[in-house]
């Protein structure tokens, strides 16, 4: 079988859900593919965590179809859905231990009991966490807690894990480690994935495919690269990482490509699937990451072109430095990010500056 | 010099700032609690005379208590009735509680709760009159049922009884257990319910195994509060039964105040307080067992 047919594990069909008068979802549809990782990407409020809760039976929806496995969910209740989730809160039980938890959902399994502790240890072993089963549920960290809620959904083997924010809760170091552990369990156990974070960040890391939800619909649904390298509007790219944007017009349109007038960077030739809707009243832009402008040093030359500009503003990262530069000709300063290689000095704020670009790089919005 | 020390930290401590804290409270309950208890368990251990009480101590009142059938028998008695009040009243008092949690809008939930306290709002003696007034002899259900031809005489079973007495009381306390159950039910985190249905179990399996074992520690205080004052009840007996079925309290009372013999009242006060303590003690200890459990 190869990747691109896979069967269908989730398909919305016009998934509409109203709170009262509230339209939280309005139209989703999307497929989602079996053993893929799949993210629900958005700021608070866009609908992402209701629509997981739709998945997991935990709420109605007002009309369309939500189908697992090829199977309408309309009257399935949450306990008869073949999908688990680790809750935003882990929702470990305070009254039971570690191996109590991660075997909750074994009482109806038909296996001795032994056969169930080994699975519970395995489970736990699987986590990480072998050895811990005896302790109490309250004396474990925030990491631990989201590890006994992992073992005690995937013991269930279920065809779908659904995740809901589940590292918001975690500091930095324990999160990126667990992303990592995360991506790693989803490729040994091959069960789909559907995690919701509001970090665009996490979702890039984690991700097969990304749906980056605005007000109950979806803006973008694709993989990570395209979604950072040719986001579909400028509300996407903003959301995603950072992006510039320069004032430009369209001079002509032919069969070879658009011909373009950018602020600052004077004329171009852009592909079509360069170029995006724009938003109504905006104007047309282009835009680009920080990272795909260069700042010469004295010998080096461009490889495409080549624009002048002045250093505004220096940020140092220490593997990185953040630099606002002001291209001869246009109004904003911009931001380009550069790797900090040793030998060569973070440059100062008033600084000359040669600056590399290329049209390839670019997305216009119009 | 270490000593000196140790004495500033302590002056400066947080504890030393809590006993300041509480010391006005403590001098009080000292006065008025420790000392006249101190006083009733010296008592216990005279003999009363008619001139007076003896100085020297002597565990005969405990004997005549112990081996008394009509003490035994008073005890036994307060012991069922308070008993049966707890059960009645806390199985009563969860479905109204969880109903208050779990079914009533977050903004109203204050206003039930307020509504539940309302017949707090006279006194225990009036409320428990005017369960006489409505299972008396002459009551309300009594003529009403013969106005209506249905009875002939007035039902026995109503007024004068245990089970009138076990009605009022239950009734009296009822928000007494309400309101500790609420709280815990309300400290519940509402997804731990949706975990419980996520692996699989239904909503009743998931009271079962999820909601009720987190509501203990609710379920317990709600039995001590009820079940400590009931006990010890002196007006219900008095008035729902007749004074024909006194408890311990009316039996102390009767001792103490009729008898005049305040080293046996005492007595009779020290061991009826033994049971109590040995009751609650156990259940004190069956909480400690579930607040282990989900301490953060």
């Amino acid at each position: 079988m190869t990747t691109t047919e896979k069967p269908n594990m989730i398909e919305f069909r016009d998934v509409h859900k109203y709170y009262g008068d509230y339209h939280a979802l309005r139209g989703i549809n999307a497929t989602i593919k079996a053993g893929e990782f799949f993210s629900l990407l958005g700021p608070s409020g866009c609908g992402k965590t209701t629509l997981l809760r739709t998945i997991a039976g935990f709420e109605d929806i007002s009309s369309g179809a939500v189908l697992i496995d090829d199977k309408k969910m309309d009257d399935v209740p949450a306990n008869k859905r073949p999908t688990n989730m680790v809750f935003q809160s882990y929702a470990i039980f305070p009254h039971l231990t570690v191996e109590e938890n991660v075997g909750f959902g074994l009482r109806r399994d038909p296996r001795s009991k032994d056969e169930k502790a080994k699975a519970v240890a395995e489970a736990l072993e699987m986590v990480g966490l072998k050895g811990y089963g005896k302790r109490a549920a309250h004396a474990l960290s925030g990491g631990q807690r989201q590890r006994v809620a992992l073992a005690r959904a995937l013991i269930l083997k279920p065809k779908v894990l659904l995740l809901d924010e589940p590292l918001s809760a975690l500091d930095k170091k324990i999160r990126e480690q667990m992303q990592v552990e995360l991506i790693k369990l989803q490729r040994e156990v091959g069960i789909t994935f559907v995690l919701v974070t509001h970090d665009q960040e996490e979702a890039l890391v984690m991700s097969d495919r990304i749906a980056v939800m605005f007000e109950g619909q979806i803006a973008q649904l694709a993989d990570p690269e395209t979604l950072y390298r040719r986001p579909n509007s400028r509300k996407v790219a903003n959301f995603i990482g950072t992006m510039n944007f320069l004032p430009a017009e369209v001079l002509s349109e032919g069969a070879g490509g658009i011909e373009v007038e950018a602020q600052g960077f004077g004329r171009m030739t852009l592909s079509t699937d360069q170029v995006m809707a724009g938003e109504a009243g905006q104007g047309a832009v282009v835009g680009f990451r920080p990272e795909t402008l260069t700042i010469l040093y004295d010998s080096q030359t461009a490889t495409d072109r080549e624009v002048m500009g002045t250093i505004e503003e220096v940020v140092y990262f220490g593997d990185m430095t953040y630099y606002d530069v002001k291209l001869d000709g246009t109004t904003e300063a911009l931001r380009i990010s550069m790797r900090n290689v040793f030998g060569r000095p973070v440059l100062e704020i008033g600084t000359r500056a040669r600056v590399a670009w290329s049209p390839g790089a670019l997305v216009m919005f119009r | 010099m270490e000593q000196g020390a140790a004495r500033g930290r302590f002056r400066n401590s947080e504890a030393a700032n809590g006993l300041a804290l509480v010391s006005p409270t403590a001098i009080y309950a000292i006065l008025l609690l420790a000392a006249p208890l101190a006083a009733v368990v010296l008592y216990s251990l005279m003999v009363d005379s008619k001139v007076g009480l003896s100085s020297g101590l002597t565990f005969d009142n405990y004997l005549k208590v112990w081996t008394g059938r009509i003490d035994q028998a008073l005890m036994i008695r307060s012991l069922t009735v308070s008993s049966v009040v707890t059960l009645v009243t806390v199985l009563l008092a969860y479905p109204v509680a969880y109903f208050v949690s779990f079914h009533v809008k977050p903004e109203r939930k204050s206003m039930w709760i307020f509504l539940i306290t309302i017949p707090f709002w006279t006194s225990y003696l009036i409320r428990v009159f005017l369960w006489k007034v409505i299972l008396g002899y002459n009551g309300v259900i009594n003529s009403g049922l013969m106005s209506l031809g249905i009875i002939g005489e007035p039902l026995t079973i109503i007024n004068y009884s245990l089970g009138s007495m076990i009605m009022t009381l239950a009734h009296a306390y009822a928000a007494f257990a309400i309101l500790p159950i609420f709280v815990s039910l309300e400290k519940i985190d509402r997804s731990l319910l949706e975990a419980g249905q996520d692996l699989g179990e239904s909503k009743l399996m998931t009271f079962i195994r999820v909601t009720l074992p987190l509501s203990m520690p609710g379920v317990i205080a709600a039995v001590l509060i009820v079940f400590i004052p009931t006990i010890g009840d002196y007006v219900t007996p008095e008035l729902i039964g007749g004074g024909k079925l006194p408890m311990i309290a009316n039996r102390i009372e009767a001792i103490m105040l009729k008898q005049n013999d305040k080293a046996l009242g005492s007595a009779i006060a020290v061991t009826a307080m033994l049971i109590v303590t040995v009751v609650s003690v156990v259940f004190l200890l069956l909480n400690r067992r579930f607040l282990r459990g989900q301490s953060k």
